[in-house]
């Protein structure tokens, strides 16, 4: 196991004590064994990559952390606790917020209104007071949209703040996701191939907001992506999944020159 | 000398002083922020100032000083230029998208010891050229994101100076320096963005900028309810004029756009009584407009084009105040409720009272298209050395082919060869530390020659101008040259962006087209043609084709003009790339550079010429970010259509 020190990064960043430590875990599906006995931990202020071949099993992983599976074995500790096993919202109200591979937005819905709902967990008032829409369902509304405003204002997406998500191009799309998720203030943003299908532009203002996103909340973030430049240059450290068991967990320089990891990427001839 | 325009007024800071007494609680700036209007009373405007101001002078800012402005239209940086005014230092807005190392020229030549600039883009950007920037001591920004882990031994932010400045307590200091400045101390220096060579400083004083704000706001009875979106670049001296000279003089309000990208937006919600727009602004209203009219069905397609025919025909005659009767009036009447209305308030343009384009030549059928709403739009003619206005349309005299009669206070002189020559209060000091172009551009009775060609029409005594005084040559056979009167007839297709005609000392001309990419990408679309690149689509043959159909029709309008019937497009290619400010092709204003764009083309004009019917070519361009690439490309050379000369009548 690293050392747990607190120290400041080469570019000036505060990386903390372990936020979120996976200890052994497995996952199954039938016979099928996903995860095989994984071990790792994500550190406070930190950007940590998960990456690996097709199959590998990091989105499974994603979604053990986002508590949408419960693995057979292991146990996920999240802030010096143990995790029960909980619902999905309710690992959202502990400040966990994520976007998906495959973009999950309400299309008919404007992108003010999608990334409103980032906000649903902080909202306390009832059906009947929302209903009324007086006094305290009002503020909390006013407070709310205040946050979202300044995701907008972060993002850069005011002018299409009113535009039907549906009819966005999907770079821009990916962009709303990840403001849906900022809106939840996360403590720990997990990203699902934020990058996938951007083009070199696209991807370079997704990398931008990533780091910007970091840098200026202090959010940690978890983050799978195929696209490898884009991993290395992000990343504080990296865990490199194949076949479902760890193969290399380090700083971006140690996993490029581990043997096994380049074995896996580049094939190796089997007898 | 003259004695100040209004009462004790001969700074900016003392008409910001006459707004608080007259309009203090009318909002003076607004900015869309957070999705929300912020706004700001000429009273609450005043106390930023005077803490900007207060904060400057604990850095140290001395009397002379040069203060450096850059960043996108918001007004704690208009407030900083009046900031600066307070006391006794010269601002100097620069382009926000503008180059390195052209903000490093700026810099440099002027010397400013400090930089008021907006965001993390401006920082980087002056950073890349500190190194050579011994006099620049401070930089202030407005948007710390991204600034944290910046080392901020010589960088503050806006907040922390204005709060440093209302600690300081130095108010005394600033009311003294402020009440020291006189009618003729420099009020701002506008670096002009050069169609050739290095940009020159132009020294405005307090006597320019005033009288001009004075006498413009007059012509046109601005009124301190006006609204005025400000959007165009800080640096550019119309926005300096409209968005600080008039609206301080008039007390008119200033807002501000959330981003560049949302004008148009903004602009709808804010329903400016007072807009200014260069041609490209309004062609690209027009040309989305059409599109979108394309995708509509039947029978709003009847709707619209039968009732913009109707407001063709009458709109222009109700702006002009001429007597129209009763049955077109009611019908008038019919299309502003059914569709002029409708269109005007989605362009955002319900409330304009005045409108003004300028800085190119507009097509008439834009011209038109806009004075068929009803939108009062005129045009005006100017430049930075005349603080803008030189001439301009009254109400009730809007023409598409002149630029207007003299603004009040100028003076007009046609030199023998056709090169126009004004004087007026709004003349320029000088160009900083540039003596031998002052000299050769104002003489010594104040006359100053604009580089332009023109004629003052007979008659309606309206100024017609024909082209740079320097690009008006004369063929091989000795017949007179004028590239912009036939690249601005080109332009006027939505499907051309630009033009650049050539043909000085030859046989024949010929013509470089950019194509504009929405309205062309869009009848791609509309008809099923493929592409994947901007290069591939200038090259389509169908798009060659349709581009031959609109020389050949510029070739039969100039050809009816007898003068100038020389200058037919014999030969045309369609450019692989659009013209770039980023590459040197063009000016930050958006006007061709066109020797560069000589140089830098040479092979292609010398192949238009040689008569070959392809070329291979391989050109360099910059990215936004500085990086160079080069892009390579086969054009076709096409021949175009000539028409028959009209033959002047035999004696």
């Amino acid at each position: 196991m690293a050392d747990t020190e607190p120290y400041i990064t080469a570019d000036g960043r505060q990386i903390g004590g372990v936020l979120m430590d996976m200890r052994g875990i497995t996952l199954r599906f039938g016979g099928v064994e996903a995860i095989k006995n994984i071990s790792f931990d994500i550190r406070e202020g930190e950007i940590r990559a998960i990456i690996g071949p097709n199959g590998a099993g990091k989105s499974s992983m994603l979604n053990v952390i986002s508590g949408f599976y419960h693995p057979q074995d292991g146990e996920v500790w999240f802030r010096g606790e143990k995790r029960k096993p909980m619902k999905p919202y309710q690992v959202a109200s502990l400040g966990i917020a994520r976007t998906f591979q495959n973009i999950a937005l309400f299309e008919g819905m404007s992108v003010l209104d999608n990334i409103m709902t980032g906000r649903l967990t902080h909202m306390n008032t009832g059906l009947l007071a929302q209903m009324v829409w007086k006094g305290r369902a009002e503020r909390e509304e006013v407070a709310n949209r205040e946050i979202v405003e300044k995701v907008i204002d972060f993002l850069e997406i005011q002018a299409i703040r009113k535009t039907p998500v549906g009819r966005l191009p999907y770079g821009l799309k990916k962009r709303v996701e990840l403001a849906r998720a900022l809106a939840a203030e996360p403590k720990l943003l997990l990203l699902d191939e934020p990058m996938a299908g951007m083009n070199v532009e696209e991807k370079e203002d997704m990398s931008r907001f990533i780091l910007d996103v970091n840098d200026e909340f202090g959010t940690t973030i978890a983050l799978i992506e195929h696209d490898m430049g884009v991993v290395m240059d992000l990343s504080d450290r990296v865990v490199v999944m194949d076949y479902g068991r760890k193969i290399g967990d380090g700083t971006p320089d140690e996993v490029r020159n581990n043997q096994e990891v380049i074995d896996a990427y580049l094939g190796v001839a089997h007898e | 000398m003259l004695a100040p325009a209004d009462g004790g007024a001969v700074t900016v800071p003392d008409l910001l002083a006459r707004n608080v007494a007259r309009h203090g609680a009318k909002a003076a700036y607004r900015e869309k922020e957070f999705g929300i209007w912020q706004s700001w009373t000429w009273v609450e405007a005043a106390e930023q100032i005077d803490a900007l101001a207060m904060g400057l002078l604990t850095l140290g800012a001395a009397v002379g000083d040069h203060i450096a402005v850059s960043g996108r239209n918001r007004p704690a940086l208009y407030w900083a230029m009046v900031a600066a005014q307070r006391i006794g230092c010269i601002p100097v807005p620069l382009y926000a998208e503008a180059a390195a190392e052209e903000i490093a020229y700026a810099l440099d030549h002027c010397g400013a010891r400090f930089a008021v600039v907006g965001d993390q883009e401006q920082v980087d950007k002056i950073a890349d050229v500190r190194d050579g920037l011994t006099a620049l001591e401070h930089v202030i920004y407005l948007d710390g994101r991204g600034l944290r882990k910046y080392d901020h031994a010589a960088m503050t932010s806006y907040a922390d100076v204005q709060k440093a400045g209302r600690a300081s307590g130095l108010i005394d200091q600033v009311n003294a320096r402020s009440a020291a400045r006189t009618y003729d101390d420099t009020c701002v220096m506008l670096y002009t963005s050069g169609t050739t060579g290095r940009p020159k400083g132009v020294v405005l004083s307090n006597r320019n900028v005033i009288e001009t704000s004075k006498n413009s706001a007059e012509f046109d009875h601005l009124r301190p309810q006006d609204e005025v979106l400000a959007y165009l670049p800080m640096a550019w001296v119309g926005d300096f004029i409209f968005s600080i000279g008039q609206a301080m003089w008039t007390g008119f309000c200033v807002n501000c756009p959330e981003s560049a990208d949302t004008m148009q937006l903004d602009l709808r919600e804010i329903g400016p009584t007072y807009f200014f727009a260069p041609p490209r602004v309004f062609e690209q209203q027009l040309t989305n407009v059409m599109i979108r009219m394309e995708d509509a069905g039947r029978f709003k397609k009847w709707l619209f084009h039968h009732y913009m025919a109707v407001g063709r025909r009458v709109g222009p005659l109700l702006l002009d105040g001429k007597n129209v009767g009763l049955f077109d009036r009611l019908n008038y009447h019919l299309a502003k409720l059914l569709v002029i209305g409708p269109l005007k308030n989605t362009l955002g343009l319900s409330r304009v009272r005045v409108g003004y384009t300028a800085g190119e030549a507009i097509g008439p059928e834009i011209f038109d298209f806009y004075r068929a709403l009803g939108i009062n739009l005129k045009q005006l003619y100017g430049q930075t050395e005349a603080t803008v206005f030189i001439t301009q349309q009254p109400d009730g005299e809007v023409r598409s082919d002149t630029v207007g009669v003299p603004s009040p206070g100028v003076e007009l002189r046609i030199a023998e060869n056709g090169e126009v020559f004004y004087r007026s209060p709004g003349v320029f000091v000088e160009y900083y530390k540039n003596p031998e172009s002052t000299a050769s551009t104002k003489d010594a009775e104040g006359w100053v020659a604009t580089g332009d060609a023109g004629f003052i029409e007979e008659g309606s005594g309206h100024l017609r101008i024909i082209d740079r005084a320097k690009d008006v040559g004369k063929m091989a056979d000795g017949r007179l040259f004028a590239p912009k009167y036939v690249e601005n007839k080109l332009k006027f297709y939505p499907n051309i962006l630009e033009a650049v005609v050539f043909g000085a000392g030859r046989d024949y001309c010929t013509a470089f087209i950019n194509i504009d990419l929405t309205a062309v990408g869009n009848w791609a679309e509309r008809n099923n043609i493929a592409y994947s690149s901007y290069q591939e689509l200038s090259q389509h043959s169908r798009v060659l084709d349709m581009i031959l159909g609109h020389v050949t029709a510029v070739n039969e309008s100039v050809a009816a003009d007898p003068m100038l019937a020389g200058c037919q497009v014999h030969r045309f290619l369609v450019l692989h790339k659009e013209l770039d400010a980023d590459d040197g092709e063009m000016t930050r204003t958006r006007k061709v550079r066109r020797r560069i764009v000589e140089e830098k083309f040479h092979d292609l004009i010398t192949a238009l010429y040689s008569g070959a019917a392809e070329i291979y070519t391989e050109t360099e361009v910059t990215y936004e970010d500085g990086r160079k690439g080069k892009i390579t490309a086969t054009l076709a050379l096409c021949d175009a259509v000539v028409a028959a000369e009209h033959q002047v009548a035999a004696e």
